[in-house]
């Protein structure tokens, strides 16, 4: 095992961490705001992955394509909200658990209908490929893309929520609902524009994740129960506990992956090790998980006092 | 008088059942079950497109016969598929049953029609128990034993001279199974065994082992969104160019080209069909289905094309006596149609002897990216459990 193969674990552990982040923050505040589970929120991840799809081809430019693919899963995620998710707020979380498990099946449908059970989404051919970024360390320039957009996104989130007014009604929102009603804060419209907000980072996610992941029906299911550990280990309603909490679970699974299968051959025999290393990794984020709400049961950075 | 009537009515009714149940039936019935639903439901409506195709292309007969199909979704679940199963056998009495695409599903549903004598078609899912001791008269398949493209697979990397391999595949049952297929006939070492989580997302921790590790050659057993995922990323990684990869043929087929795209060009894999397999019967089916469907067949639609021309060459050959279960089974084990694959034959563990080729994804004569075939890895290739198969 060499420091280059290290480095590039922990290069693939950010990068899969950040990846995470821009799923969990939008989860984060709709759940810590809302006080609204929606599972939901992994469909319009799928739903921004299709649209990119589309724009993509349709304009022959991946930025384009991406970047059209935003708003417009921003404006269905606001629509969605004031159409359905609304009447749901005042519902006890088993509801709208129910009622969102709903909305999984029926946008699976309505995606099927509409582009078929896959769609195609090519890596742009100027970062496919790999970028010598150390001697001898190779490192895909698309993940590279990827770790850039996601800091520049945290860094963007943490301005927009610390420094402007609409972040401090998002804040006061998460921290004492009750009280900034009582403020006069126009909760309605904070709801719809945080929703859409959300949206729009499930779309910047799921545009971005199309190159490297299956764009198919079901997509958003898989990376939901991830972003869900995330925004949990992280402090629900916080953005800087998701950003941390993603980097946390992505580092956490990636090292799990690469270099426990390896830490158990040095301690057991080959077939031991060969059958608990993967088992023990792929449980690695939930023991995470379990370590954390042992110790900070709600999580690292509650937004609730 | 009235009674006298009723009577006469009822007997001569009696009469016709028993001369129909002697003679030829007037239709044969199908029950269908397949996953249809959620996110591997494309292979079952691949393979129920072209099973109802090849009888359409027959003016809606099998042999001869009107031919009625059930289909029903298993929705992915066992028990949902053994209900079915239940309905079509018990119930509705069908003739056939056919379509499960799963193997723990087809596991759960098939004792249904053991128990009652009704025959059973695999269009794809053939597990090893039930090619060894387990094997079933009442049990047939038409499709390729679930280790036998692995094996190809390992044959070819042997073939190809490459001493050391990489193995990935989901920690499960079929994972094992599909390395073991592998390891069975690749000559080389084997530098890794990774067992990944199934539903899998990022691979970014496993390509880089395995350039690390610098192999001859990697092995991935990685169905459906899996395998797509790791696909794009191991090229975008540029890792093609490095290690060579190989793939069992359903993990590189048209559903898993239409979404990774150029990506793809230059994948070798192993199959025991191509859509270029030069035969009349194999011409015919993919024009017609490409002109049905709009798209390219996969290799779980040549697999639905011929359980139906299979099925319609038993109850031909029989003259349409399809209550006479015997009969039927004998016609199956004849095994006389056209199949797409070409030359096909039934070992006694009523599994398929056939041939397995190599075929890498390339651009056709009209830039579209298809399987072509290039060699042939075995040469009536039969499973590895026959043996402990007590059937005749």
């Amino acid at each position: 095992m060499s420091w280059i193969l290290i480095v590039e674990q922990s290069l693939n552990g950010l990068q899969f961490g950040l990846m995470l982040f821009l799923l969990a923050a939008g989860l984060t505040l709709v759940f810590g705001i809302m006080d609204m589970i929606n599972l939901a929120h992994g469909s319009l991840y799928m739903l921004g992955a299709f649209l990119a799809s589309t724009f993509v081809a349709l304009t022959g430019s991946f930025t384009a394509g991406v970047l059209l693919a935003i708003p417009a899963t921003a404006v269905l995620g606001m629509l969605l909200e004031i159409t359905v998710l609304r009447t749901l707020y005042a519902r006890d979380h088993l509801s709208q658990v129910l009622a969102t498990f709903a909305l999984i099946l029926i946008l699976n449908e309505v995606v099927r209908l509409v582009w078929g059970s896959d769609a195609a989404l090519p890596m742009p051919a100027a970062l496919s490929g790999p970028v010598e970024l150390l001697p001898g360390l190779q490192y895909p320039a698309y993940r590279l893309v990827i770790i850039g957009v996601g800091i520049l996104v945290a860094l963007l989130l943490f301005v927009l929520v610390t420094k402007t007014k609409v972040g401090m009604l998002v804040r006061a929102g998460a921290s004492n609902r009750e009280m900034a009603l009582a403020m006069g804060v126009n909760i309605k419209l904070l709801f719809t524009l945080v929703f859409g907000a959300g949206a729009a980072l499930c779309a910047l996610a799921g545009a971005l994740l199309a190159p490297l992941f299956a764009v198919q029906v079901g997509m958003g299911e898989n990376i939901l129960i991830l972003a869900f550990v995330v925004i949990v280990i992280g402090g629900i309603g916080s953005i800087r506990g998701a950003l941390v909490g993603a980097v946390l679970v992505g580092v956490v699974d990636t090292i799990g992956r690469a270099f426990l299968p390896l830490l158990f051959g040095l301690f057991f025999q080959p077939r031991v090790a060969s059958a608990a290393g993967p088992a023990i990794a792929s449980v690695a984020i939930y023991l995470l998980m379990a370590v954390v709400l042992y110790f900070r049961p709600k999580g690292l950075f509650p937004a609730r006092g | 008088m009235k009674i006298r009537s009723a009577v006469a009515v009822a007997t001569a009714a009696a009469a016709c059942a028993l001369a129909l149940n002697a003679n030829a039936a007037d239709k044969v019935k199908i029950g269908f079950i397949a996953t249809l639903s959620g996110p591997s439901g494309a292979i079952g409506a691949d393979i129920r497109d072209a099973f109802q195709l090849a009888i359409k292309v027959n003016g809606g007969k099998l042999g001869g016969l009107p031919a009625e199909v059930l289909v029903g979704d298993d929705q992915f679940k066992p028990d949902v598929g053994r209900q079915l199963a239940e309905k079509y056998v018990k119930s509705e009495r069908v003739n056939f049953l056919t379509g499960i695409v799963f193997s723990n599903i087809m596991l759960a549903a098939v004792p249904i029609a053991f128990e009652n004598k009704t025959i059973y078609v695999s269009p794809n899912a053939a597990p090893s128990p039930l090619a060894g001791k387990q094997c079933n008269p009442y049990f047939f398949v038409a499709s390729w034993p679930n280790d036998a493209y692995h094996e190809a697979a390992g044959q070819h990397a042997s073939n190809r001279g490459y001493k050391s391999a990489y193995l990935i595949a989901p920690n499960y049952q079929a994972g094992k199974d599909s390395l073991a297929g592998f390891k069975r006939f690749y000559k080389g070492s084997v530098v890794a065994e990774v067992y990944t989580q199934l539903g899998q997302l990022d691979y970014a921790a496993e390509i880089a082992q395995v350039r690390a590790a610098k192999p001859d050659t990697l092995y991935i057993f990685l169905p459906g969104g899996m395998g797509i995922n790791f696909i794009k990323q191991y090229v975008g990684a540029g890792m093609s160019s490095q290690v060579p990869l190989i793939v069992p043929g359903f993990g590189s087929d048209q559903d898993i080209i239409r979404p990774v795209g150029n990506a793809m060009l230059g994948l070798f894999d192993t199959a025991h069909w191509a859509m270029d397999l030069d035969n009349a019967a194999n011409k015919r089916f993919v024009a017609a289905f490409e002109k049905e469907y709009k798209r390219l067949p996969t290799v779980f639609a040549a697999q639905g094309w011929d359980t139906a021309m299979l099925i319609g060459a038993a109850v031909r050959d029989t003259k349409g006596k399809i209550e006479d279960i015997e009969a039927v089974r004998k016609a199956l084990r004849a095994a006389k149609f056209e199949s797409v694959r070409g030359a096909f034959k039934f070992n006694r563990n009523q599994y398929p002897i056939q041939n397995y080729y190599l075929r890498v994804v390339a651009k056709d004569s009209q830039g579209r990216i298809v399987n072509k075939t290039i060699g042939t890895v075995f040469k009536d290739h039969g499973d590895a459990y026959v043996q402990d198969c007590a059937m005749k």
